[in-house]
C-alpha cells in the first residue's frame, strides 16, 4: 500500500520536474505583446499623448486661450511659438496638448459606455435567447440600417450641438455592434458542454453568467470594442469638425482643424497639424487593438 | 431564386419601417418644440396653436406619425423650413451630385482596393504584403476629412493644379473634362476607406483561395498561372463585390465630412444646412432618403451575390 502511494507521488513530483511550471495566461500574453515592437511603439505613442494631455498645464509652453493679433498664423519655428500659431496667435504647440484632453475623452468615452450597454444587451440577449433574444437583437438591427457616420450626425444633429451630445451620438453609434458581438459569443459559449455541466451540478443562473459566460464573453468583446476606439476618434473629431461637438474657444483637434481650414492659404502645413494628430492617435489605437488581438489568441 | 427574391424582399419591410420609425422620431429629439425653429420668439399664443394645426402636431404621435408616412410614400417629405422649398426637390438635386461622389470613390476604391488586395494575397508574407497591411491600416485610421485638406493644399494650394472646393462651374454635375477636375480630390478622399476595407477582404479571399486544395489540383493538372487566376477571381468576386456595394452605401451617408471639407453641394451640405438652420423637415427627410437607399442597396448586394454564388441559397 505505503509503496504504491509513494511510487505515484514520485512520478508526480518526477512530472513536476519534467514540465516546466507554465505562466498563467495573463503573464503569457504580455509576454508576447513585448516582443511584437509596433506595438509596443504605439503603446508608448499613445502614453506620451495621453499623460502629455493630462499634465498639459504643466508640459504647455503657453495659455492655450490666450491669443495675439499680432501674432497670427506664424510659421513652423518661430521664436517662442515651435509649431507656429493659430488664426488667432494661440501657441499651436500648447493647443495641440491641450487639444489631446476632449478629444480623448470624446474619442474614448463613447466606447466605453457603448461597451457597457452593448455587452450587457448581447449578454442578456444571449443568454436569454427566445423571445428576449429577437426583441433585442431586432431591435439592434433597425441601426445597423443606418450608415455609421450619417447616424452619427442624425442624432447629434437633432440634439443640437455640445460635447455631450455628441458623445450621446457615438455610443448610440457603437451599441448595435458591440451587442451583435456579445451576443454571438454568448450564444456560442452557453452551447458549451462546460456549462451544461455546471447547470447539472446545481449553479445557479447567476453564477453561470458571472462565472462561465461574463469569464468566456467580456474577452473577445473587449478586444472588439478596443478596436473601435480609432474609429470613434475620427468620428468624434469629426462631429466637432462639423461644428457638432466642442465650441470655440475650446482646444479640440476637430475644432482647430475645421477653424484653421480657412488658413491653409497662408500657412497650409501649421493648418494640417490638428489632423495629423488625430491620425496618429488613431493609427495607434489600431494597431495596438491588433496587437492586443493577436497576443491573446494563443493557439497561434 | 423567386422563392429566396420574395423572403429576401418581405424581410426589407419591417427593416425600411423602422427606418421611417426612428427617422420620425428625431423631432422628438431635438430639444424644445419642433415649431420652435420657424416661430418667432413673440409669437401669439393663437399663432402657435394655427401652426400646430397647420403642421398637425395638435394630433397623438402614432397619427401624425401615420400622416407623416402616408405623405412620404408618395413622395412628399414636407417643405423646408430654411429655403421653403419642398424638401423632395431639394434632395433629388443634392442626392445626385453625392451619388456622383460615391460613384466615382468607389470606382477608385475598387479598382485600388482589388490590385493591391490581390497583389497581398499572391506575395504572403512579402515586403509588397507587409507594405498593403500598411496601406490598409493607414487607409481605415486617416480622418479622411484631414486626408481631404492635405489634398488640397497639395494640389490646389502649391500646385495650383486642381481646384479646391465645388462642383464645377455649373454648379451641379456634367460629364465632361472640366467637371472631372472637381470631382477628382474629393473622390479620392472619400475612397481611402473602401479601398483599405476591399484591400483587406480581397487579400484574405485570394490568400484563402490559393491555399485550397482545388488550386493545388488545377496546377497539377498542369494549369498555367493564368488559368488559376480565373479561378481566384471567380471565387473571389461575389464577396469583394458584395463588400464594395455595401461601401457604396457608406459613401453615401457617409460623405458628409468630405462633402464639407470640399464644399460639394450634395446631400451632405444639406445635412449642414438643415442641422444649424434647425430645418427639422429638411434633416428628417434627407436622413430617410439616405437610409433607405442604404437599405436597397444591401438588398441589391444580398441578391446580386447569391445570383453570383449559389451556395449562399442554399445555405
Amino acid at each position: 500500500m505505503n509503496t504504491v502511494v509513494d511510487d505515484f507521488s514520485s512520478s508526480v513530483l518526477k512530472n513536476n520536474s519534467v514540465a516546466k511550471a507554465t505562466a498563467g495566461y495573463w503573464k503569457t500574453v504580455f509576454r508576447r505583446l513585448l516582443k511584437d515592437k509596433v506595438t509596443v511603439v504605439c503603446l508608448l505613442v499613445l502614453l506620451a499623448v495621453v499623460l502629455m494631455a493630462i499634465f498639459a498645464p504643466l508640459v504647455a509652453p503657453a495659455d492655450p486661450f490666450k491669443g495675439s493679433i499680432l501674432k497670427r498664423l506664424l510659421p513652423f519655428g518661430s521664436p517662442g511659438h515651435l509649431l507656429g500659431s493659430d488664426e488667432l496667435g494661440r501657441d499651436m504647440l500648447t493647443r495641440l496638448i491641450y487639444g489631446g484632453r476632449l478629444s480623448l475623452v470624446m474619442g474614448i468615452t463613447p466606447v466605453i459606455s457603448a461597451f457597457l450597454v452593448g455587452a450587457f444587451l448581447g449578454i442578456v440577449a444571449g443568454f436569454m435567447g427566445g423571445h428576449v433574444n429577437t426583441a433585442i437583437m431586432r431591435t439592434v438591427d433597425v441601426f445597423y440600417a443606418f450608415p455609421s457616420v450619417l447616424l452619427a450626425v442624425a442624432i447629434s444633429g437633432a440634439l443640437g450641438a455640445g460635447i455631450f451630445n455628441a458623445m450621446v451620438a457615438l455610443t448610440i453609434v457603437f451599441i448595435p455592434p458591440i451587442a451583435r458581438v456579445s451576443e454571438s459569443v454568448t450564444t456560442q459559449v452557453r452551447n458549451l458542454d462546460f456549462v451544461e455541466a455546471a447547470r447539472a451540478s446545481g449553479a445557479s443562473s447567476f453564477t453561470i453568467i458571472r462565472v462561465h459566460i461574463l469569464g468566456n464573453v467580456l474577452g473577445p468583446v473587449l478586444i472588439y470594442s478596443t478596436g473601435l476606439i480609432s474609429v470613434s476618434m475620427i468620428l468624434a473629431s469629426g462631429l466637432s469638425f462639423l461644428g457638432l461637438g466642442t465650441r470655440p474657444p475650446e482646444a479640440e483637434w476637430g475644432l482647430m482643424l475645421n477653424t484653421l481650414r480657412t488658413a491653409i492659404y497662408v500657412n497650409p502645413w501649421v493648418a494640417a497639424l490638428p489632423g495629423t494628430m488625430i491620425f496618429i492617435v488613431s493609427i495607434c489605437f489600431n494597431l495596438l487593438a491588433d496587437g492586443v488581438r493577436s497576443a491573446m489568441d494563443v493557439t497561434q | 431564386m423567386i422563392f429566396y427574391l420574395l423572403k429576401r424582399l418581405l424581410l426589407v419591410v419591417p427593416i425600411a419601417l423602422s427606418v421611417t420609425v426612428v427617422c420620425f422620431s428625431l423631432v422628438y429629439l431635438a430639444p424644445g418644440d419642433p415649431l420652435s425653429a420657424i416661430l418667432p420668439s413673440d409669437a401669439s399664443a393663437e399663432l402657435i396653436e394655427k401652426l400646430k394645426k397647420d403642421y398637425g402636431l395638435d394630433k397623438p404621435v402614432p397619427v401624425q406619425y401615420a400622416i407623416w408616412l402616408g405623405r412620404a410614400l408618395i413622395g412628399d417629405l414636407g417643405t423646408s423650413i430654411a429655403t421653403g422649398r419642398p424638401v423632395t426637390s431639394e434632395i433629388g438635386r443634392a442626392i445626385s451630385n453625392t451619388l456622383v461622389l460615391a460613384f466615382f470613390g468607389s470606382l477608385i476604391g475598387f479598382a485600388l482596393g482589388v490590385s493591391f488586395g490581390t497583389l497581398a494575397g499572391y506575395r504572403q508574407g512579402s515586403w509588397i504584403d507587409k507594405g498593403v497591411t500598411a496601406i490598409a491600416v493607414a487607409g481605415v485610421s486617416v480622418p479622411h476629412y484631414w486626408l481631404g485638406m492635405v489634398l488640397v493644399i497639395i494640389f490646389s494650394v502649391i500646385l495650383g493644379a486642381l481646384p479646391a472646393m465645388g462642383a464645377g462651374p455649373s454648379g451641379g454635375w456634367a460629364w465632361d473634362f472640366e467637371h472631372m477636375k472637381y470631382v477628382l480630390l474629393p473622390a479620392i478622399t472619400i475612397s481611402v476607406i473602401p479601398t483599405a476595407i476591399v484591400t483587406r477582404t480581397v487579400r484574405a479571399l485570394v490568400a484563402d483561395i490559393l491555399g485550397r486544395e482545388f488550386v493545388t489540383a488545377l496546377r497539377a493538372k498542369g494549369l498555367t498561372d493564368r488559368g488559376v487566376f480565373a479561378h481566384v477571381v471567380k471565387n473571389a468576386a461575389p464577396t469583394s463585390l458584395a463588400v464594395m456595394g455595401v461601401q457604396l452605401g457608406y459613401l453615401m451617408g457617409g460623405s458628409i465630412l468630405v462633402e464639407t471639407v470640399f464644399s460639394w453641394p450634395g446631400t451632405g451640405f444639406l445635412l449642414n444646412t438643415a442641422i444649424f438652420q434647425r430645418d427639422i423637415p429638411l434633416l428628417q427627410g434627407t436622413i430617410l432618403v439616405l437610409a433607405l437607399f442604404f437599405v436597397g442597396l444591401n438588398l441589391v448586394v444580398d441578391l446580386v451575390q447569391t445570383a453570383l454564388d449559389p451556395r449562399i441559397r442554399r445555405a
